[in-house]
């Protein structure tokens, strides 16, 4: 009698199909917004994410092929910030580098374009990230303003710009912040994600139980020292942070007491059932299977099938997990009983628990999806349980990375073969992946 | 109301009540200690404040009030998309005196009363439209709470249908919102949105539609509405939570303001004049609201309620309410289509020339979700036709009314060019290109050497006959006429022209299309001018003879809006182009010879070679350009004016024979369309009068006007002016076939 029971699953290995391979992720701490890492630039944490997966897997700086970051809210001075992390890295300046937008997908994007460039054999070994800052976003002058100073540029004579100057009215000077809200309907998603819960039903109960539960989880995680994908960083002028600062198990009662943030006063999304704004960067190292074994690597994870979807961004915004599942499950051909570990995406407690219930639910398949049944709700008890992006922080464009490193980690620790993730995005897009464990 | 059984009613059980009868219209369940009370009317696809719904109401807020356990209450509506629309009209219509009609008014004062003075807090859960006594319900709640969806819309339209809000409305509304608002609502009838409902201060909260959950969304929101209400109803119980509302600095201020009588006496004044000068004095019911809102806020609400109740009984019995109601269920009957489904679905229409016609066709049909296809033949009458569609659009945009995202997408489905490619998937083409029969035989093969065999070919012409176009097409069942009226997106009436060759598939498609694009559709016979053009010609023929017999421009407006024109017909002749009236004037007299004689259309010639073509010109009867309020004549049409001079015969030259003599105009001529059978029957015939050509809506339109003055007081005139002017006034047979037998009637 074998002493481990795996692999006794199918290998999801296709013949025509390069296997491709997780070497390792890293990532900054993740700190709430406007701590510790308040001065600093976004390049700033990519860049050390860079450094600390070059010191994890001591991958020369000429052998990686090509670098890709996702990012969501752009600092204008560095909007190729991959570019600019892996120079600063100390990457060789011949590795090309491009940064890609999906929203809180962003570096799942930069994964599986990665993914595409080895299957396609462009290149064997990318280094993917992604990387939010938010506690600098580019505020700008109000559209009048600038187009008051732009013009000014052009202006020729002395007389022509003072009487430039002089068409500025106080209304000019009112700055315009980033959207907090989806483009095409005006919406914030915090608000949607209230819209949502009260379709499915969710309570507010229910959403600050998975929140606290969601808190727990992680604290315990980090406390066991699970959450390995951490690096150390020494912030220039401060400490070094060595753990995710958003970690706070609270009480029922404290959350109760919380008033909902986006619809009042009879919504049921509060800050403590939320994902919060945060700093933060991640990092993973992908190479085609052969190129890593001829390095002497040890994958951590192979990573198979995945898939994009998109939905309605006003009444569906948040469902893309919903929809990704089924769908990258069938492109596997597996089901959900056969996923050990599952990670998804937690934008808001009530996003989560509405996801689920879609996914139970024969009427929602049929009526919204097109398909003939279910797909199944995955079990808690494999369910993000070194806590999520509620607890451990949601730096939009970092996360992806973070979710993938934690399924390999999580398969090796809990012995499982097969892992999925899924997120929703804003845009009402949604993604999933599944990730097969590398045999030990 | 039809009898229709709609399928709701399968979900609502009947329930008991104490005293044996069944209950089918209200019914209540206790949620803890909160009475959720449901309308739901079985017979018809609206809730409306019929006797049975007021009795039924009633019954069960006695049965609620007297249950100890119950501490608050919800009233809301099953029916999705309605939560009451109003009073039942046929109830008023069926009563045979003012004083019936005044105990209507009391009974729902009494209901309401009670309800406002109720015991226990009663929540109002709007989801729909919650209009007149509707909302005379809902504001008697203590509290209001409605969903933001499109279809949530608040407002008092009793003034539409020549009455008042008679159900406490005059006397809540002004404490509710304030004098000038109040006012506002009541006087004008308008809808008003849920957002803007709550900055008003007549709904507490609002709640946002709900997208796919478990149920459907329409389901989950009705679910949600009453969760929500349930919630508020119990905090309201327990003084969780109060029914004030939070006040800002302006209504604070506006109260104080409000406080001095002076001030209110002013307001008065105001309204009482802007209603005078808006209507001519010819709608009783405007002044009738005034009185009942000054009655209650001066002598207090005993004698408002008196006021208003009684105000509503003589409203009720008046020919202008029975006009207005006569009109808006005419409406109805024709926002219908009763030529069946059509065997295509449309999903491509493509309009030739994009001119003010052309583009207005496409900018209604755009946001439709329609791909429209815009064709013109020079790039500049392409432009400026897209950014006509553009423009329309986006002051939706600045009126908040739609997302600038919901333009572009919108926009997404507007294709301009200026060849014939992708005709090929053209479902229907509507040509909008110069009324030249000519051009429009061109256009019609060309068309139809591109387009599909499924391919429906209309024509938005105003006067050249449907069979005269059609005599070139390979498809003549395929050909229909589709006069538009300009400004599309404002001019609600579509006149659509079938030929005895235009299959009833056809037919069927063209009223689709004119629904979905929002119209009011009338089906008509074809002929030189059909109905509307055909109508107008005569009116305008007298029209420039009064002009020629001295009547100047500014009096003939005058003359006409006295009698409820909303155009004067001076500027009507501008609006519609002089040109266009010419060339009308002269194919429909050719066509229908001296009857259609009165003016010289010399006249309307001479000032088109003069560039007189009217506003588009700049110059016709007035002149334009300059923004000044008080309109110009144009000193050369009077020159012009001069020398086509008649002398007018004083026997019937008075203001009021001037005025009769259009009426009775248009009157005959509508009234031969109908012999003549291009009218299928009256209705049709007073809303394609009232609402393409703007007849004086307080007559109802020229069918009903004839029941109510009398066909025979009317043969009289006309038997008078013939005198003077010969066959132009000669009188139709039906028109005398009524007048000899009083018991005819146009409408029943």
């Amino acid at each position: 009698r074998a002493e481990w029971a795996w692999p006794v699953k199918k290998t999801l290995s296709k013949t025509g199909v390069k296997n491709i391979v997780l070497v390792d992720g890293v990532r900054t701490p993740f700190l709430q917004s406007g701590t510790t890492y308040a001065d600093l630039m976004p390049h700033d944490l990519a860049r050390t994410a860079l450094q600390g997966l070059l010191n994890r897997t001591g991958i020369p700086k000429d052998a990686v092929d090509y670098i890709i970051y996702g990012t969501v809210i752009q600092e204008v001075k560095t909007s190729n910030v991959a570019r600019e992390a892996a120079l600063g890295a100390g990457f060789s300046d011949r590795i090309p580098a491009h940064t890609v937008t999906m929203a809180c997908i962003s570096s799942n994007q930069a994964m599986t374009t990665a993914v595409g460039m080895i299957a396609a054999g462009q290149c064997d070994a990318v280094v993917a990230g992604g990387v939010e800052f938010m506690s600098d976003v580019p505020i700008r002058h109000s559209r009048k303003m600038r187009k008051t100073m732009l013009s000014l540029n052009k202006a020729k004579t002395l007389g022509a710009r003072l009487a430039l100057l002089g068409s500025i009215r106080p209304a000019h000077l009112a700055p315009e912040l980033p959207a907090v809200a989806e483009f095409s309907t005006e919406e914030t998603m915090g608000h949607s994600a209230d819209r949502l819960a009260a379709a499915f039903g969710v309570s507010r109960r229910e959403q600050d139980e998975y929140a606290l539960r969601s808190h727990s989880l992680a604290k315990r995680a980090q406390d066991e020292g699970l959450l390995s994908d951490v690096v150390g960083f020494k912030v220039p002028g401060k400490d070094i942070v060595s753990k995710d600062n958003g970690i706070r198990p609270s009480s029922m009662e404290q959350m109760a007491k919380l008033k909902p943030a986006f619809v009042k006063p009879h919504g049921t999304v509060t800050a403590a059932n939320s994902s919060y704004l945060t700093d933060g960067a991640s990092a993973v190292l992908i190479m085609s299977e052969e190129k890593a074994l001829a390095l002497g690597y040890k994958p951590k994870a192979y990573l198979r099938d995945f898939v994009y979807v998109s939905q309605d961004p006003k009444d569906q915004l948040l469902l893309g997990p919903s929809y990704a599942t089924p769908k990258v499950l069938e492109r596997s051909g597996l089901k959900l009983a056969d996923i050990d570990v599952f990670e998804f995406h937690e934008a808001f407690a009530g996003q989560i628990l509405s996801n689920l219930k879609a996914m139970d639910s024969d009427w929602f398949a049929k009526t919204y999806m097109g398909r003939t049944s279910k797909v199944g709700s995955p079990p808690l008890d494999k369910f993000n349980l070194w806590g999520g992006s509620l607890s451990l922080g949601h730096p939009f464009g970092a996360t992806g990375c973070r979710l993938v490193t934690t399924v390999a980690h999580r398969l090796k620790k809990e012995g499982g073969q097969y892992g999925l993730v899924a997120a929703c995005a804003a845009g009402g897009q949604g993604h999933a992946m599944v990730i097969e464990a590398y045999p030990q | 109301m039809s009898g229709k059984f709609y399928s709701a009613a399968s979900k609502m059980p009947a329930t008991t009540s104490r005293f044996g009868w069944s209950r089918t219209h209200v019914n209540y369940e206790l949620k803890d200690d909160v009475a959720v009370v449901r309308l739901n009317d079985p017979t018809s696809k609206v809730n409306t404040l019929s006797k049975q719904m007021e009795a039924e109401i009633t019954q069960v807020m006695n049965e609620v009030w007297g249950n100890a356990q119950v501490k608050s209450a919800v009233v809301i509506s099953t029916k999705p998309g309605c939560f009451v629309a109003g009073a039942d009209i046929n109830m008023i219509k069926a009563c045979k005196s003012a004083e019936e009609v005044t105990s209507l008014s009391q009974e729902g004062q009494k209901m309401f009363e009670k309800i406002e003075k109720s015991p226990i807090p009663v929540v109002a859960a709007i989801n729909g439209s919650c209009l007149g006594g509707g909302l005379e319900l809902a504001i008697a709640c203590q509290y209001r709470l409605a969903t933001k969806s499109k279809k949530t819309v608040l407002g008092t339209p009793e003034v539409l249908l020549g009455l008042l809000p008679g159900a406490g409305g005059t006397q809540r509304l002004p404490k509710m919102v304030g004098l000038p608002t109040a006012f506002d609502m009541m006087l004008t009838g308008r809808n008003i949105r849920a957002d803007k409902a709550k900055k008003m201060g007549l709904l507490h909260q609002i709640i946002d539609p709900l997208g796919p959950g478990l149920k459907s969304p329409e389901e989950r929101t009705m679910e949600y509405l009453e969760e929500v209400a349930v919630g508020v109803a119990k905090d309201l119980a327990a003084k969780k939570v109060t029914v004030d509302k939070k006040k800002g600095l302006i209504q604070k201020l506006q109260d104080v303001v409000m406080g001095f009588p002076f001030v209110r006496k002013q307001i008065y004044n105001t309204v009482t004049k802007k209603v005078m000068k808006q209507t001519k004095g010819l709608y009783p019911a405007p002044l009738k609201i005034i009185e009942c809102v000054q009655s209650g806020v001066e002598k207090g609400s005993s004698t408002g309620y008196q006021v208003e109740s009684e105000n509503f009984g003589k409203l009720g019995m008046t020919a202008e309410s029975r006009a207005l109601i006569g009109l808006y269920q005419g409406q109805v009957a024709c926002k219908k289509n009763n030529f069946g489904t059509p065997e295509r679905e449309l999903k491509t229409l493509a309009i030739l020339g994009a001119g003010l016609m052309g583009a207005g066709i496409a900018q209604v049909t755009v946001d439709k979700g329609v791909a429209t296809i815009l064709k013109d033949t020079t790039l500049e009458g392409l432009a400026r036709g897209q950014q006509q569609v553009y423009k329309g659009l986006n002051d939706k945009v600045k009126k908040r009314g739609i997302t600038s995202f919901e333009r572009d997408a919108t926009l997404s489905f507007l294709t301009g060019q200026l060849d014939y490619s992708g005709f090929q998937k053209a479902d229907m083409v509507i040509e909008a290109v110069f009324e030249d029969l000519a051009i429009k035989h061109q256009v019609l093969k060309e068309v139809e050497a591109v387009t599909p065999a499924h391919c429906i070919f209309a024509s938005n012409t105003s006067a050249l006959p449907i069979r005269d176009i059609a005599a070139v097409s390979k498809r003549p069942e395929k050909v229909i006429g589709m006069h538009y009226f300009s400004p599309v997106d404002k001019m609600q009436l579509l006149e659509i022209i079938t030929t005895d060759k235009t299959s009833k598939d056809t037919t069927a498609s063209a009223v689709a299309l004119g629904l979905r694009q929002g119209k009011i559709i009338i089906v008509v016979g074809d002929g030189p001018g059909f109905y509307t053009t055909r109508c107008l010609a005569p009116m305008l023929a007298e029209a420039v003879r009064l002009l020629q017999e001295g009547v100047g421009p500014k009096m003939l407006d005058s003359l006409t809006t006295s009698i409820g024109f909303p155009v004067g017909m001076a500027t009507l002749a501008d609006e519609v182009g002089i040109d266009v009236a010419a060339h009308v004037a002269e194919d429909l007299g050719k066509a229908f010879g001296q009857r259609f004689g009165g003016g010289n259309v010399e006249l309307l010639k001479t000032m088109v070679q003069k560039g007189f073509k009217g506003r588009k010109s700049g110059k016709g009867c007035f002149l334009y350009g300059a923004k000044s309020k008080d309109k110009q004549v144009n000193p050369g049409a009077e020159e012009i004016l001069k020398t086509f001079k008649l002398t007018a015969p004083p026997a019937v030259s008075g203001n009021e024979d001037v005025q009769y003599r259009l009426i009775c105009r248009f009157v005959n001529e509508a009234v031969l369309c109908l012999q003549e059978g291009i009218l299928p029957d009256p209705i049709q015939g007073d809303i394609g009068a009232v609402f393409g050509l703007g007849f004086p809506p307080c007559f109802g339109g020229p069918f009903r006007f004839v029941d109510t003055f009398g066909a025979d007081r009317l043969l009289q005139k006309m038997k008078r002016y013939e005198e003077f002017y010969g066959n132009h006034f000669t009188p139709c047979q039906l028109l005398q076939d009524h007048a000899r037998d009083p018991s005819k009637r146009f409408h029943k």
